[in-house]
């Protein structure tokens, strides 16, 4: 084939773009799983999502602003196909920014099978989030619970003092989900893709 | 489209002959023929999913599919019209008029090629082959709307969810070897003195478009591969339960979803340029900002995704944020939409078959462009979001937009690749009776949104009746409309058209391809032309 020598069609210019475009394809690739530690650091710097941090400490020393009062309600949800009960002991308390208080959520497993379940917590309004810590929480590990068995897990929260002043009010849910994988988790969603077909 | 007729002029322009000169192909012309006949087929396919769906919708009420049924024709739809037609079509354009726009004799990596080809059958007949099961009752083909969002993808997907997470991981490596190819062929084969500010502005959108899909095809496979091992391997990226968000899929999606939007439009505004210049016989007004224009919506794709997540519960400066840079995109838009009126102002115009689709496009683009503005304000998307609103934008964007720009470009560039003229009588009936249609079809369906009514629904109240009666009767007027253009295809490239075509086919026309005999020879510059 005759070729203009301006022309470039030879292998070696092709190699280098080639080796040069695949480069950016992985990175791309290893971009898009980048984007999920990225988005956690985001919202949790952020608190949006209502995602709350993790366990803290309690703090040596307490600022507690007895000026204001916030309302904290409780919000307990199953997930799908959680054979559980699950409550909050009590519907809302009022507390002081600063000042560290005690609940607790009941829960009872209603099958005849242990189950580990897993709860994750929520906070509302999102842009607060940030500024409701838990010192103890039955969310910070899993939960088992044997056949028929009940407990009462309690929670342990402080409101930051810094909390800005139009919160007034925060809602605190919890979704108890099965543990993923778990041999009860495999069972029951086996029954209910049964049901669907 | 096959018939390419030999022209003796070079000792080794000879061609493989049966069926193994399809199989094993490295011709960039018989590959571009495969990928637009690929494309067309899935078109009818598609279309006759749409069809369902519009029977259905007819009148209120559930007539023919059941709810479970009609999810899944929506998401094959959906599916197989955006990475089944528009893009194989695009890809198969490329094929076909790259090299001979830049004085090359073949595509830069032609092995590479019949293979990125060769995936694309094996990704749809896998994806086709659910839903075929599905109705033979053997399970449910993917119903998650093409969108795939989790959980309805991870947790509640149906077993043929892997089917559809293998297909996508094949259309994703045919786009990306696809596109490494163009970017190949533009940089390395361009004809001495064809310098990349005197490339066709065709060659510079694909190119960009091909960078474009480079950066977010793997980002495609990505969360593809996240859904696959959160089904599978115990992970948990957009499962809550273990600490994943599925508010992060839609993060992770839309980042490449929205760059691939105009992925989906970016080659059609190149196609648009070629064909006004030529119609209006002037030179394209505005050639190096046409060139910015495109790169910069190419760059401004990539900070706006968040507009499909207006509903999400993100900060105000978030919303913000997309908002203000979802309007900006508008801007480099209109510097295109204005470039091609004023390539037409006081040009002595004709209106074949090619500028009338080319006119429509940029007249019903243009409605999407400004709904698409209406949409990226945030406080009225809360009204829209998920209603008809929003399938009345990206329809005309989509069908007007791409859709028209691609049949566009098969009638200005068939005689080339046939050596005939096709049926220009023929042509016009297709043109009128698709433009109309396809108004009444998707026009009705802004006031649908805007009154309310869901989008994905199989039944809906009463007071929707009317328009959609109205849609119905246009999506069968334009769904059997394309049958002209099928019919009008085979004629021509069978011969059977009164007209050879010449190789400068149109009399304003500029630009290596016409230099070439009509039908393109099999190999095209094989020595190549000196650029002035
Ligand atoms: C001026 C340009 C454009 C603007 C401002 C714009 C804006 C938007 C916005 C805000 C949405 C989200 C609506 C919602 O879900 O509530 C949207 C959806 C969409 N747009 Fe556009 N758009 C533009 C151009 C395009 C183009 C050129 C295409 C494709 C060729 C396109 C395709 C789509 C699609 C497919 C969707 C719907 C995705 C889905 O939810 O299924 N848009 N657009
Ligand atoms: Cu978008």
């Amino acid at each position: 084939m005759s070729v203009h020598p301006k022309q470039n069609t030879g292998g070696d210019a092709n190699k280098k773009i080639i080796v040069w475009l695949m480069a950016i394809v992985i990175g791309m690739f290893g971009f898009g799983f980048a984007l999920v530690p990225l988005y956690n650091v985001f919202c949790s710097v952020t608190g949006l999502n209502g995602k709350t941090g993790g366990q803290i400490a309690l703090p040596a020393v307490l600022n507690v602003d007895t000026s204001r009062e916030i309302t904290v309600e409780f919000v307990a949800t199953l997930n799908e196909n959680m054979p559980w009960s699950f409550y909050p002991d009590v519907r809302s308390v009022k507390v002081h920014p600063g000042e560290p208080t005690r609940i607790s959520f009941y829960a009872k497993n209603n099958t005849n099978e242990k189950i580990i379940g897993q709860a994750i917590p929520s906070v509302a309004p999102g842009l607060a989030a940030t500024y409701f810590h838990k010192t103890e929480c039955f969310c910070f590990t899993e939960q088992t619970l044997q056949a028929g068995e009940e407990k009462h897990m309690p929670v342990v929260f402080i409101i930051d003092s810094d909390i800005p002043k139009d919160v007034n009010v925060l809602t605190l849910s919890y979704t108890f989900f099965i543990k993923p994988g778990s041999e009860a988790a495999v069972s029951l969603a086996h029954n209910s893709k049964h049901q669907e077909l | 489209m096959s018939a390419v007729i030999e022209e003796h002029h070079d000792h080794h322009d000879h061609k493989p002959t049966g069926i193994g000169r399809w199989l094993f192909s490295t011709n960039h012309k018989d590959i571009g023929t495969m990928y637009l006949w690929f494309s067309f087929i899935m078109f009818f396919i598609g279309g006759a999913l749409a069809l369902v769906i519009r029977a259905e919708l007819f009148e209120p009420g559930l007539q023919f599919v059941e709810p479970e049924l009609f999810n899944q024709l929506t998401t094959l739809h959906g599916l197989i019209m955006v990475f089944g037609v528009i893009m194989p079509a695009f890809v198969g354009l490329a094929n076909w008029m790259i090299p001979m726009m830049i004085g090359a004799p073949d595509m830069a990596l032609p092995r590479m090629n019949n293979w990125s080809f060769w995936l694309l059958p094996g990704a749809f007949g896998l994806l086709i082959a659910s839903l075929v099961m599905s109705l033979m009752g053997m399970g449910s083909a993917p119903n998650f709307g093409w969108t795939f969002y989790a959980p309805l993808s991870t947790t509640y997907g149906p077993a043929s969810t892997d089917y559809f997470i293998f297909s996508v991981h094949m259309m994703g490596i045919s786009s990306i070897m696809g596109a490494i190819n163009i970017i190949a062929t533009i940089m390395n084969m361009r004809a001495p003195g064809m310098t990349y500010m005197k490339m066709p502005i065709f060659v510079w959108t694909w190119f960009i478009t091909a960078y474009l899909l480079i950066a977010v095809m793997p980002v495609l496979a990505g969360v593809v591969t996240m859904m696959l091992t959160d089904r599978h391997f115990g992970t948990s990226f957009f499962n809550a339960a273990g600490g994943g968000d599925p508010v992060l899929f839609q993060h992770v999606f839309w980042f490449f979803g929205h760059p691939e939007v105009y992925i989906m439009i970016l080659p059609s505004f190149g196609i648009i340029s070629q064909i006004v210049p030529t119609f209006a016989r002037k030179k394209i007004f505005g050639y190096s900002s046409m060139v910015y224009a495109t790169a910069s919506i190419a760059f401004l794709s990539f900070i706006v995704w968040a507009h499909h997540m207006f509903t999400t519960g993100m900060p105000v400066a978030g919303e913000l944020f997309f908002m203000y840079a979802t309007m900006l995109i508008a801007v480099p838009t209109g510097v295109k939409v204005f470039n091609w009126v004023s390539t037409m102002w006081r040009g002595s115009l004709s209106f074949e078959t090619p500028m009338l689709f080319a006119i429509a496009f940029i007249f019903l683009f243009t409605i999407g462009g400004f709904t698409g503005l209406m949409l990226c304000i945030v406080p009225a998307d809360f009204q829209y979001h998920d209603t008809y609103f929003v399938v009345a934008h990206f329809h005309y964007v989509l069908v007007t937009g791409a859709a028209f720009g691609i049949m566009a470009g098969v009638y200005y560039w068939i005689p080339k690749w046939t050596g005939n003229m096709y049926d220009e009588t023929l042509g016009k009936w297709h043109f009128w009776l698709s433009v109309i249609s396809v108004n009444v079809l998707f026009f009705p369906m802004h006031f649908l949104g805007l009154a309310g009514m869901p989008r994905r629904i199989p039944d809906y109240s009463l007071q929707f009746a009317e328009f959609n009666a109205v849609a119905s009767i246009g999506a069968f007027v334009f769904g059997f409309t394309q049958l002209i253009f099928l019919y009008n295809v085979i004629k021509t490239a069978r011969g059977k058209t009164s007209v050879k075509a010449t190789s400068q086919v149109w009399e304003g026309a500029e630009g290596l391809e016409w230099t070439l005999p009509s039908p393109a020879p099999f190999h095209s510059f094989t020595t190549p032309p000196q650029v002035k």
